[in-house]
């Protein structure tokens, strides 16, 4: 029999995440491979635009900023959801993830005395989001893969990973999909880290990639590992109208200001300290408020006005806003009020980690914005992710590296064998459906009922409204058409598959939101207004069965800040 | 090669075409299919798809994915013009798919293909691994300076300017398909030579001296005949002739002893 590729640690996903799990591992000595669907410079965290949070304190008006203000600031924001712990360790850490990112290339935005720029963003108590103009998820991804190709780390590009090599509880590899020629692969390692994304695809309106389907998720609770706080989802108050590109908090970081149809700042209202910097969540309820009661633009809309920022600010700090409005709405910001509307943007939930990244399975870790460690809570701050992603990416590189070094787990082939002819099995299904239903008007429905009934407002009826269409939608997907059998680049069948880890992650959170009676950051519950630490200061995990999600809970760890009321 | 025929005008007689638009609601696409290993030669298929306002080249490929022919095969990820997955040859020129609008191009006759001259996988997706690879002979990473720093290194926003264009390139290739002297020859192009310029440009860079070297040669920056095909087909609009040109002068200076 031939061998099977093996590598110690295989990453799955290419982005941020991934680049930066992989690097770690390299360094520490390990045979590491990243095995990717799209090559790791197309993955989704390049089009991040604002920045990355790390108390530097290097902006005039932010000298006074500290760790421990960035920490308590995402707590805060996180609407005391967030793991107290994780978040000291993310905000103790972030400047040297950040300064070690300049160290190898990234070019960061400069303030007049030749250091790292820094922008306010929303929750944010001082000036603490680096940045590098309006692109810099694309530079910083740049600037890792540069270093994955310094370290020679071997990329497998274009496979799809459909499920895990399973020894019993523990995880040794990945079976995955060859885009380009249809080939099955089953490759075998001994810690495999998922740094797969988000999931916005599953709803309408989502900033996220066309790739962004959630389906790594799906892989990781199919094979036991809960999924965490999944019914928090982050919608971004200013996507383009439309296609619902994003366009960053940094613009209001600069001054941007909100606008309803009669011309009302009407985020005084709201928020009357932090007003248009509020947080998202607070900020996409006010719009969609706004909306929702009429003061919004005719198509359901409301202005984001740059006008005033003047021509050089928006060519100096927003040069990539400004491209996409005009290539993509025919708006110049310079002179004309760009319309926005929410859209979902983040997953703040995902794969249950410590924070090492280490997954309830042996042999699964996690990492970037697939995973949950907690930092996030109900709520992430801007600038957080892109934190995040190179933070705990590092911890879960060097948490597996150890790992395979001290003890080789043993290899199976047996078990990769049997995962490979389950992944052929499945594929060869699909291609052999006998049914009438479409894939992509499933997917549709999914989305648009994702986004009317488990989206910005909650009601009890509509949640349970959303878990009868999901049940109804899984039932059709049972019954779905023949795929195209061809072999290269065969979307139909790999997105056909891949709609059903989907469903399965679009239960999660309709059920996680329907469970939970309060509100709290994100989810907005109009029936249960009020945050309520009595019962549901807790994380949701959620794991597998055959019937649906069973939903159990844990605590939160509260170290310095108890609960106060979330004021801005 | 592959010869790209070009079906209508682009942007041009803006009236005919909105009118057209306007009465059918519908955009004929002209998309070129090839699977090398089952045919002996290209061709073109028509589809016509319903226009929705903003729809982008990209979405109505998904259209004609998703409801008229699921054998099509593209590539895509970001649909926001930063990820490069989508630079096509499209009513004869070169664009990412995502950020092209529909109503901008003639309605009656949109012409969808890959980037010329590449090696076709399948319809429009295109062997990129060659392209991809090239990179590994310019050392394509930053190297740290000999002085080590604790915080970050200084560096002024007019030397931060310096870098500004030069790394907002994407690696969509458009600028290797559209350079005759790529298609010939083992030429580093303009893709991979900017990529060199701007770790040389960067005033934190330590290794310029060995890049340098590396982009010397027949091969290298001597090669570029300065007919600006790439700066025509970059959809980031970068200037990847002045690169080289300044990839040239650092080498003169090099070779008459200035440095
Ligand atoms: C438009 C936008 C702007 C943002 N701006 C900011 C910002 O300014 N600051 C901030 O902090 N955060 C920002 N975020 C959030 C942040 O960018 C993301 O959360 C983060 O980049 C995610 O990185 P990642 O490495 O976890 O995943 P990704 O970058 O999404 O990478 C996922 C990888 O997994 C691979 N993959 C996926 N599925 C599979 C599969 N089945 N098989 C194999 N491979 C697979 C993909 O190929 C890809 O390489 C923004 C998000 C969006 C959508």
């Amino acid at each position: 029999m031939r061998d099977l590729p093996y590598n110690q640690v295989l990453v799955v996903g290419g982005g941020l995440a991934g680049l930066r799990a992989a690097i770690e591992a390299a360094d520490r000595g390990v045979d590491v491979a990243v095995l990717s669907l799209v090559p790791p410079v197309r993955s989704h965290s390049g089009a991040a635009q604002g920045g990355v949070n790390g108390a530097l304190a290097n902006a005039e008006d932010g000298r006074d900023d500290t760790p421990e203000r960035h920490a308590f600031d995402t707590v805060k924001g996180s609407d005391y959801l967030g793991d107290q712990d994780a978040i000291q360790i993310m905000a103790d850490e972030a400047p040297a993830r950040i300064i070690e990112m300049e160290h190898w290339g990234c070019p960061f935005s400069r303030t007049k005395d030749g250091k790292i720029a820094q922008r306010p963003f929303g929750g944010g108590g001082f000036p603490r989001t680096c940045y590098a103009a309006d692109k810099t998820g694309h530079y910083m991804l740049h600037t890792l893969y540069e270093q994955a190709v310094k370290r020679r780390v071997k990329v497998y590009m274009e496979w799809a990973s459909a499920y895990f090599v399973v020894d019993g509880r523990r995880v040794g590899g990945v079976v995955a999909f060859h885009l380009p020629t249809g080939q099955f692969e089953a490759f075998q390692a001994d810690a495999v880290i998922m740094a797969t994304g988000g999931y916005g695809r599953i709803y309408a309106r989502s900033t996220n990639a066309i790739i962004n389907t959630g389906y790594g998720m799906a892989m990781a609770y199919l094979a036991g590992a809960p999924l965490e706080d999944m019914e928090f989802v982050q919608f971004h108050p200013t996507t383009l109208l439309g296609n619902n590109i994003l366009m960053t908090e940094g613009a209001r970081g600069e001054g941007g200001l909100l606008f309803n149809a009669k011309g009302e700042r009407f985020m005084e209202r709201y928020a009357p300290t932090a007003k248009d910097l509020a947080p998202r969540d607070m900020v996409a309820r006010a719009i969609q408020t706004e909306i929702n009661e009429g003061r919004g633009f005719p198509g359901g809309y409301v202005n984001l006005d740059l006008r005033r920022l003047g021509k050089q600010k928006i060519m100096e700090r927003l040069p990539g806003i400004r491209d996409i409005c005009i290539s993509f709405s025919g708006v110049d910001p310079i002179t004309d009020p760009i319309p926005i509307q929410p859209g979902q943007h983040y997953s703040m939930g995902g794969i249950g980690t410590d924070v090492w990244g280490q997954s309830e399975l042996p042999g699964l870790f996690a990492a970037g914005e697939c995973a949950c460690v907690s930092v996030h809570g109900a709520n992430r701050l801007g600038g957080n992710s892109l934190l995040d992603t190179v933070l705990f990416g590092k911890r879960a590189g060097e948490r597996a590296a150890q790992v395979v070094k001290g003890k080789p787990a043993p290899r199976n082939e047996k078990a990769a064998q049997a995962a490979l002819e389950r992944v052929r099995k499945a594929y060869a299904g699909l291609i052999a459906g006998t049914g009438k239903e479409d894939p992509n008007q499933i997917r549709d429905e999914m989305r648009e009922s994702m986004f009317e009934l488990v989206g910005i407002f909650r009601t009890q009826d509509k949640l349970v409204q959303a878990v009868r269409k999901l049940g109804e939608l899984s039932e059709r997907y049972r019954r779905v058409r023949a795929c195209y059998d061809g072999k290269k680049f065969n979307w139909d069948l790999v997105r056909t598959f891949e709609l059903g880890g989907q469903l399965l992650v679009a239960e999660v959170i309709a059920k996680g939101a329907l469970a939970r009676q309060e509100s709290r950051g994100s989810h907005y519950r109009v029936d249960f207004p009020n945050r309520d630490d009595q019962s549901w200061l807790k994380h949701t995990l959620a794991h597998y069965s055959s019937q649906g999600p069973v939903l159990k809970y844990k605590p939160v760890t509260v170290a310095k800040w108890q609960p106060e009321a979330r004021k801005y | 090669m592959l010869v790209i025929k070009s079906l209508g005008p682009d942007e041009r007689s803006k009236g005919v075409e909105k009118s057209y638009l306007m009465a059918n609601k519908k955009a004929v696409f002209n998309v070129f299919r090839f699977d090398p290993d089952k045919e002996k030669e290209p061709h073109y298929d028509t589809f016509s798809v319903e226009v929705k306002v903003k729809m982008s080249v990209l979405e109505a490929l998904f259209e004609i994915l998703e409801k008229q022919d699921n054998t099509l095969a593209f590539r895509f990820s970001c649909r926001g013009a930063i990820c490069g997955s989508c630079a096509m040859f499209i009513s004869g020129k070169y664009r990412l798919a995502c950020e092209t609008l529909v109503e901008k191009l003639d309605p009656r006759g949109i012409e969808v293909a890959p980037l010329p001259h590449l090696r076709i996988l399948k319809d429009l997706a295109v062997d990129m691994e060659p392209f991809y690879r090239k990179f590994d002979r310019i050392m394509p990473f930053f190297q740290e300076g000999k002085q080590k720093v604790e915080r970050e290194y200084i560096q002024a926003i007019r030397e931060r300017k310096e870098i500004d264009e030069i790394t907002d390139c994407i690696l969509c290739a458009a600028c290797e398909s559209a350079c005759p002297l790529t298609w010939t020859s083992d030429y580093l192009g303009p893709a991979v030579l900017t990529k060199a310029y701007r770790f040389v440009a960067d005033s934190r860079e330590g290794a310029t001296k060995e890049r340098l070297s590396l982009v010397d040669g027949e091969d290298g920056v001597w090669r570029c005949h300065t007919i600006f095909n790439c700066v025509e087909a970059c959809p980031k609009r970068i200037n990847q002739t002045r690169a080289i040109e300044k990839l040239r002068k650092g080498l003169f200076a090099r070779k008459l002893g200035f440095k």
